[in-house]
């Protein structure tokens, strides 16, 4: 049991470094690099850390993450938000450079790609919520109302992007990809659990 | 492991049953018109098709290096008739270049079957599938892009069919 407390905490952090460092080493190591130019990579890894971003964010808000007092997991929470902002602006910039029709057709939901829709059903959430954020206390939003908002856009953010990654053929290998994935789903579905029984236990009517 | 590749497989099979289905909707929908009723209809243009498109691409025996088989038949909608020395251009991002580079576009003509086979360098995935981009756009009949998806990535060969109508 003792060991186990001690050996816990690092445990949890080499967990989270494995899930998200994993995939992209393997996605490093892709023959597909070679064929591919500077902007159209950097575009990929942008994306590959996004989802990385994507896995922490439920953990920094769970406070799941040991050693980050609650207030630290909070503040975390807001500059790795920013962080995802910026990097699904340089996956869509870094596409568009690369290849604009197809990225235009994206953009407008017009493209032969399943997977494109989502990709851009979660990005404008993601840019929705990092708005919002931004103009939360001028706007006044309380934490009640601010949840019926994130919540679900969170949900989103999570499902497009995950489905998103998974459909698409790329540098990213299959089992780490999947992995990371499948981390994601779990994150967000134990921090969605955990907000939903705090509330019942309290007995506040929290909508959302 | 197991679970993993099937539920990738499942959503790959999802988004191919959407696509299915759209493919057979207009497959459908362009059968039906009454001038047409009972014969060949007109393949329709794919979207994203143009995407990248060079207009013009020289008439070669092979683009690059080669390695990778780009083939398929054209045929006249109605009476599905081949035709014969028909312009096709081709390109796609390959190992070799881009898909917007010049050196990745050829053009191939058809032989007296309405066939055409043009020797490639192997094609890679690029915006998250691996395809390849094939256009008649020579006038005399309706043009049509296409924008064919190679099952896997691995694969050395990919074929495409148009059925033209006049323009």
């Amino acid at each position: 049991m003792k060991g186990w407390r001690s050996a816990r905490v690092p445990l949890i952090w080499a967990a989270l470094a494995l899930a998200i460092g994993v995939p992209i080493a393997f996605a490093a190591a892709s023959e597909q690099l070679a064929w591919r130019g500077p902007v159209y990579i950097l575009a990929g890894f942008a994306g590959i850390v996004a989802l990385g971003l994507v896995l922490i964010q439920p953990l920094l808000i769970g406070g799941y993450l040991p050693g980050l007092s609650a207030y630290r997991g909070r503040r975390a929470h807001h500059w790795i938000g920013g962080a995802l902002a910026l990097a699904v602006v340089i996956h869509v910039a870094g596409l568009w450079i690369t290849s604009p029709p197809d990225m235009i057709d994206a953009l407008t939901f017009a493209s032969p790609t399943p997977f494109s829709p989502f990709g851009v059903i979660a990005m404008w959430a993601i840019f929705a919520v990092a708005l919002l954020a931004l103009l939360r206390r001028r706007l006044g939003l309380r934490l009640r109302t601010w949840r019926i908002v994130h919540i679900p856009l969170a949900i989103v953010i999570v499902v497009c992007g995950v489905v998103h990654c998974l459909l698409i053929e790329g540098t990213m290998e299959t089992i780490s990809k999947a992995v990371l994935c499948a981390a994601v789903l779990a994150a967000t579905v134990k921090v969605m659990a955990d907000l939903w029984r705090k509330r019942t236990l309290r007995g506040e009517r929290i909508p959302g | 492991m197991t679970i993993v590749v099937l539920s990738r497989r499942s959503l790959l099979a999802a988004g191919g049953a959407v696509l299915a289905t759209g493919v057979l909707t207009n497959g459908v929908s362009s059968l039906l018109p009454p001038a047409r009723a009972d014969g060949l209809a007109p393949t329709e243009s794919m979207t994203g098709g143009a995407n990248n498109y060079r207009k013009g691409a020289a008439i070669v025996d092979r683009i690059g290096k080669g390695g990778f088989w780009m083939s398929g038949t054209v045929r006249r909608a109605g009476d599905g008739a081949p035709l014969a020395g028909q312009r096709i251009q081709i390109w796609a991002h390959t190992v070799e270049g881009q898909e917007h580079e010049p050196q990745s576009h050829g053009a191939t003509l058809t032989d007296k079957d309405g066939a055409f086979r043009l020797e490639m360098p192997q094609i890679i995935p690029i915006f998250g599938q691996p395809h390849g981009h094939l256009a008649y756009d020579s006038g005399e009949f309706k043009t049509v892009f296409l924008r064919p998806i190679m099952r896997s990535a691995k694969e050395t060969s990919l074929e495409a069919h148009f059925v033209l109508q006049p323009a």
